[in-house]
Formats: C-alpha cells, sequence, structure tokens
C-alpha cells in the first residue's frame, strides 16, 4: 500500500490573515496597554523628583524601594491593607457559600433566576451611589442606629461592610456556577452509601467548588486590595494603601514614590495567584 | 502557528518599550534659576467658544446650586464663552490637574502658584489686557505669590482666613480659640474634623507660634524639623478625638448636618450652605490666635485651548459686579476696590477688611514650604514632600 504523503498541507495564506486579524487587537491591548504601562510604572518607579515643582527627574535611585520597605507608616497601612481585603474576601464567602447551595440546589427554576436577578443587580447601581448609602445607613443618627440603636461609625469595620456588600456578587455567581456543575448523582451516591450530609457537604461538595470559592476570592480580594474611594467614603480617620500612593501622586506630586508604593498590592496579588495556583484553584476554573 | 505568535508578541513588545523610551525623555526637571521664559500675550482676540476651568467650590457659580448664586452666566452671554468648571478640592489636586494641560485657567492658591509658575503649567499674564486689573487693590500686585521678577502670573481674585466653625447646640460655650480642637479636643471625642492635607500642618504650627513661644515658630510655613515634628505631635494627639478628616466639601457639609462633625476648620462657603440647608445651627469665628487663609490668583495655562476666553473671564471675575458677588458668596475680601460698593451686604468690605492692608498682612497665606524658608530666616526649613511624609505618618 502507498504510503500517504508526509507533508502535511501547508497553511494558507488566508488563514494566517484570518489568524493575524484575531489575535492582534487583544494581543496589542494585553502587551502595549496593559504590560507597557506595567513597564513603564516598575521603570519610574526608580526615578526622583524636584523637591519644588515635584517635576519628574530621570536620574536612577533605589531610594524610593528602600523607602518603601523600610518606612514604619507603609507597613502599617500595608498590613491594614491585606486585613481588610482578607476579611472582606472571608465574609464574601461566608454569604456566598450557603446562598448560592440554596440557588442552584433547592430554589425552583423560577425562584433560581429571581434570585440571580437580585444578587447582581446592584451591579447596575454607581459605585458611589452604594458607598454613600453605606455612609447613610451608618451615620449616627442613620436607619441602622434608629432601628437598632447601635452603629460601627465611620471607620475600618465600615470600610470592610462597605467592601463586602459591594463585592459580594463577584464571589456569588463563580460559587453558584460551581455549585450548579456538582452532579446531583454524585450526592445521591454518596448518601446511599451511608455518608451523612455534612460529610458528603465536606467530602464530595467542598473540593468541587473550592475552585469556583477562589475564583470569586481572586476578585474580592484585589477589588479590596486596590479600592480607596469608600475608605474616604466611610472610612473615618483610616487610610489604606491606594489613600497613601493617592497622596503620593496627587498631594505630593511624588509619581516615582507613588510607582514603587504600587508595587506592593502588585506583589500581593502575585503571590496570592501563585498560591491559589499551589492549592490547585486555578485547574478547571 | 505558535511561532507566529510569538514572533507577533515580540514585535508588539519592542514597539511598546520604544515608546516608552520616548515618553520617559520629554522634560529633564532639573532645577532652574527662574521660571520657563514665556511671552504674554499682547491682544485679546475673538473668543473661542469655550473655557474649561479648574476652580474652588464656590468660585465660578452658574445657578446649577442656587439659581439666585449665578455670575458664570451673564459673562457665558456677553463672550460667547460656554464654560466647564473642574472644582479642585486641595490646592496639590488643582496642580495636578493643571498639569494634564486641559485647561484653560484656574483660581490657584498661595500653595500652588509658584509651584505651576516654575514649572512652566501657566503663563505670564498681560494685565493691560484685563482693564479691570487697574482698580484691583494695591496690596494683591506684584507679590511673591504670583508674580515673579514684576511680571504678574494672573489676576488676584480674593482673599480670606481659614475659619472655625462649630455647632451652636453642641458647643457651648462659644469657642474663642483653635485651642478648641487642639487641647480641648477630647471634649468633642470622634466629633472633630480636620482639613485634609498636608497644608493643615500650618494650622497646628499658627497655635504652636501663640502657645509655645519657646519653640521659636515665627511664620507656620517656615519650620525646622524640630518645630515640624512639634505641629505633627500635636496633630497626632488631635487625630485620637477626629471623627474624619475633609477635603471634598460636601462632605464636611453631610458630616455636620448629620452631628457626626460638630467642631472643625472650615471655609465660609461652606457655613453658607450649611445655613442655606438650615438642617443644624452652626457658627464661624476667626479665632483669636489669627488664621491660616489664602489669597488666590485666576492664572492662565500656558497650553491652554482658549487663551481668549480666558483672558475675557480675568477680566470678568475682577470685575467690581462679579468679584462683589463672588466675595459675598464665598466670604471672602474681594480683590476689586469698586466691589465694595455693590455687594448686598453693605458691611461685607469692612467685615472681611478688604481695604485693610495691615489686617491682609496678619493672615499666613497659604504657600508651599521650601528648604530655602519662606520667610527668608535661613535655609534651614522642611520642604513641602518633607510635610506630605508627616501628614501621612499623622494619618498613619
Amino acid at each position: 500500500m502507498p504510503s500517504a504523503p508526509t507533508q502535511p498541507p501547508a497553511p494558507r495564506m488566508r488563514e494566517k490573515a484570518a489568524l493575524a486579524f484575531l489575535l492582534v487587537p487583544p494581543l496589542a491591548w494585553l502587551i502595549i496597554a496593559y504590560l507597557g504601562s506595567l513597564a513603564v510604572l516598575m521603570v519610574s518607579a526608580f526615578w526622583t523628583t524636584n523637591s519644588f515643582t515635584g517635576a519628574v527627574v530621570h536620574k536612577f535611585t533605589t531610594a524610593n524601594l528602600v523607602r518603601v520597605l523600610t518606612d514604619d507608616v507603609f507597613r502599617a497601612v500595608t498590613i491594614r491593607t491585606v486585613g481588610v481585603a482578607a476579611a472582606v474576601t472571608i465574609l464574601c464567602a461566608v454569604l456566598a457559600v450557603p446562598l448560592a447551595l440554596f440557588m442552584a440546589k433547592f430554589a425552583s427554576p423560577a425562584l433560581r433566576i429571581v434570585l440571580v436577578v437580585a444578587v447582581t443587580t446592584p451591579l447596575w447601581a454607581s459605585y458611589l451611589v452604594k458607598a454613600y448609602a453605606w455612609r447613610m445607613l451608618l451615620s449616627p443618627e442613620g436607619p441602622l442606629s434608629w432601628a437598632t440603636g447601635y452603629t460601627p461609625g465611620y471607620g475600618l469595620v465600615a470600610t470592610v461592610l462597605t467592601l463586602t456588600y459591594l463585592w459580594l456578587p463577584y464571589m456569588v455567581i463563580p460559587v453558584f456556577a460551581a455549585f450548579q456543575r456538582v452532579p446531583d448523582a454524585l450526592v445521591d451516591a454518596s448518601s446511599d452509601l451511608g455518608a451523612s450530609d455534612l460529610n458528603t457537604l465536606r467530602l464530595i461538595v467542598a473540593p468541587m467548588i473550592f475552585p469556583g470559592i477562589a475564583a470569586g476570592s481572586i476578585f474580592t480580594f484585589s477589588l479590596s486590595l486596590g479600592d480607596y474611594i469608600a475608605v474616604t467614603i466611610v472610612g473615618g480617620k483610616t487610610q489604606m494603601l491606594g489613600n497613601v500612593i493617592y497622596g503620593q501622586l496627587v498631594t505630593a506630586n511624588n509619581q516615582p514614590m507613588a510607582a514603587a508604593l504600587s508595587l506592593i498590592p502588585l506583589l500581593a496579588i502575585v503571590l496570592y495567584l501563585l498560591a491559589m495556583r499551589r492549592a490547585g484553584a486555578l485547574e478547571n476554573v | 502557528m505558535t511561532t507566529t505568535v510569538r514572533r507577533l508578541g515580540l514585535a508588539l513588545a519592542a514597539a511598546t518599550l520604544l515608546l516608552a523610551g520616548c515618553s520617559g525623555s520629554g522634560d529633564s526637571g532639573e532645577t532652574s534659576d527662574g521660571p520657563p521664559q514665556m511671552e504674554a500675550a499682547t491682544e485679546v482676540g475673538e473668543g473661542e467658544g469655550e473655557l474649561n476651568l479648574v476652580a474652588w467650590a464656590g468660585y465660578a457659580e452658574d445657578g446649577s446650586n442656587d439659581p439666585a448664586i449665578d455670575w458664570v452666566t451673564p459673562f457665558e452671554q456677553e463672550t460667547g464663552c460656554q464654560v466647564n468648571v473642574k472644582l479642585g478640592n486641595t490646592s496639590d489636586e488643582m496642580v495636578q490637574l493643571m498639569r494634564t494641560g486641559q485647561y484653560d485657567g484656574v483660581s490657584a492658591s498661595g500653595d500652588a502658584t509658584l509651584r505651576l509658575i516654575y514649572a512652566g503649567d501657566v503663563a505670564p499674564v498681560n494685565t493691560d489686557l484685563t482693564p479691570n486689573y487697574a482698580t484691583v487693590v494695591d496690596f494683591l500686585k506684584d507679590k511673591p505669590w504670583n508674580s515673579v521678577d514684576g511680571q504678574m502670573y494672573g489676576v488676584p481674585h480674593g482673599w480670606g482666613a481659614n475659619l472655625l466653625m462649630y455647632n451652636v447646640d453642641a458647643v457651648t460655650p462659644a469657642p474663642d480659640s483653635w485651642g478648641a480642637v487642639f487641647p480641648g479636643a477630647p471634649e468633642f471625642q470622634g466629633k472633630i474634623t480636620a482639613y485634609d492635607s498636608p497644608i493643615y500642618i500650618a494650622d497646628a504650627a499658627l497655635y504652636l507660634s501663640k502657645t509655645q513661644p519657646d519653640l521659636g515658630i515665627k511664620d507656620p510655613y517656615s519650620l525646622t524639623a524640630e518645630q515640624l515634628d512639634a505641629a505633627a505631635e500635636l496633630l497626632k494627639q488631635q487625630k485620637e478625638n477626629i471623627g474624619e478628616y475633609w477635603s471634598d466639601y460636601t462632605k464636611e457639609v453631610q458630616a455636620f448636618e448629620s452631628g457626626s462633625t460638630v467642631i472643625g476648620t472650615s471655609w465660609q462657603v461652606i457655613a453658607n450652605t450649611i445655613e442655606a440647608d438650615a438642617k443644624v445651627k452652626i457658627a464661624t469665628v476667626l479665632p483669636k490666635e489669627g488664621s491660616t487663609g489664602w489669597s488666590d490668583t485666576w492664572m492662565l495655562s500656558s497650553k491652554a485651548a482658549h487663551p481668549n476666553c480666558m483672558y475675557k473671564w480675568m477680566d470678568y471675575i475682577v470685575s467690581p459686579t462679579a468679584n462683589a458677588q463672588v466675595a459675598e458668596y464665598f466670604g471672602e475680601a474681594p480683590s476689586q476696590t469698586k466691589s465694595c460698593a455693590l455687594t448686598a451686604d453693605k458691611q461685607h468690605c469692612a467685615t472681611y477688611h478688604a481695604d485693610d492692608a495691615e489686617y491682609a498682612a496678619q493672615i499666613h497665606y497659604w504657600t508651599t514650604p521650601q528648604t530655602k524658608c519662606v520667610d527668608g530666616s535661613g535655609d534651614n526649613c522642611t520642604s513641602y514632600d518633607e510635610w506630605v511624609n508627616k501628614w501621612q505618618e499623622i494619618k498613619g
């Protein structure tokens, strides 16, 4: 039998052109707008400024990075910011899991649609409107204090509450999707084999929805880490990393210092993503 | 296929680096002795139909906050220049906005003017082209904060003092000293506010200059390292009792109206807004220690897209009628001497000491702290970037 021709068919010109047409816009966006601006950011962290006019002076120095790593104020603010981001993430997960479980497995199809709409509705309103609504809600003579006689006032607690409210939909949706992918048959099989409900949840369901929680937590963690507006509205006198960066950029007009400080959240996110990958959460998301 | 993609990526990355390199080599930023050389205009042509301003809240009112308060609309009708206003909350924000080059002019305070002049963000102004400048009060002309070597960089807008504002029901007896927000702060634990800008350090320094003479503070903007530390220490004690800081003026209005704040530093225009809403009773006082304050200048951007409209605006805003309106609404002394006859409250100029050069000299106008002391006492003072770092340290 004669062997088939070994040469693979050469890709035609038209296919190549179509591929380039499809790939160039997203790649250009990713590389120029995203990685390019990150590169500029990293480079400018090594410059300095004229202390009077605030104009950037292109002279290489590591002074900014050294200060970012050694300054007590920056360390305290970093710890506070990461703490807030972690607290928001945990609160979102605690609220989202039972809600998503109910939505995916117990609600009737009609109710499920209503709940999905309800969870996502807040995304239609402006960020500022929601943050100011919380400012009103938590004010000393506001509705919360009127109804319960207690309000945490403006501060870190208020900031965590507001951010949890703002980012909750980003946690609920991926967790809901993860629950939907758990086949009912698996749960039935587990209980047929004698596992209690709790054991089924712990041993069968939990590992399957963990990637969903991880995906949601990447949103809630990174969004909280970078937030600096909610804290100025409900945070009282506290400041977060974003405020310090904003202060260096706008108030001090010290762009290199702001760039050096921006490396902290960047590094925190990279570490978080690596940790998530190690935990196996980024597979099959 | 993968190699194609990879090559594509490499090419794009190289292009990006090229771009980054090019954008980086623009300005040198080296210290120079004087502001960049620029020629002032010699004539004002037809308006360009539009004018983009950076202004303090209350400086360019078009009736949208209060239909009765409107001096922008007459200007638009007169000149055909459609005015767009971007509010600046702090001087630093204004400097930042002006550096974008998207605005034609700015109402800059003394802690922004020199930074703008020396960085080349604003252009010299030919005051012969703004006829109303002739009758502006003399003690605002050719001042260190609005001119360099006798060349004006704008027209003086007006001046005034930062005030102590308090809730009449919550704060008794009525305070007459900044001490109420410094050593007296624990009495109003959690209900005190302060201005969220490093320039507020000068308020603490001013208080210390009167209460602790042995620190030797003469001018609140000329602080040695020890004096800056002492002021920062006072502000850290104050922070224990601060409810929240304000820089956005609507936030202070809301904080006073909801009762979450009862005392703190303020501007007259904020007091006017709260009084107009009439939800709480407040009062303002110029404390006995004197006060920090502002003396503002309308400046022309060096990159203005609508310079003719800006010249028309600079002439208009110091015209007797408009300057009287803005001064009365904002609660400050007008720069135009002829405005005093036109204010609704005939006592306005007397209340704000508008033609009193000696009184004006006693207010400590916002100015940018520099290593070379701004009061000329030496060159061992702390510069503004040290103030910014101190301020971040105070806020913690």
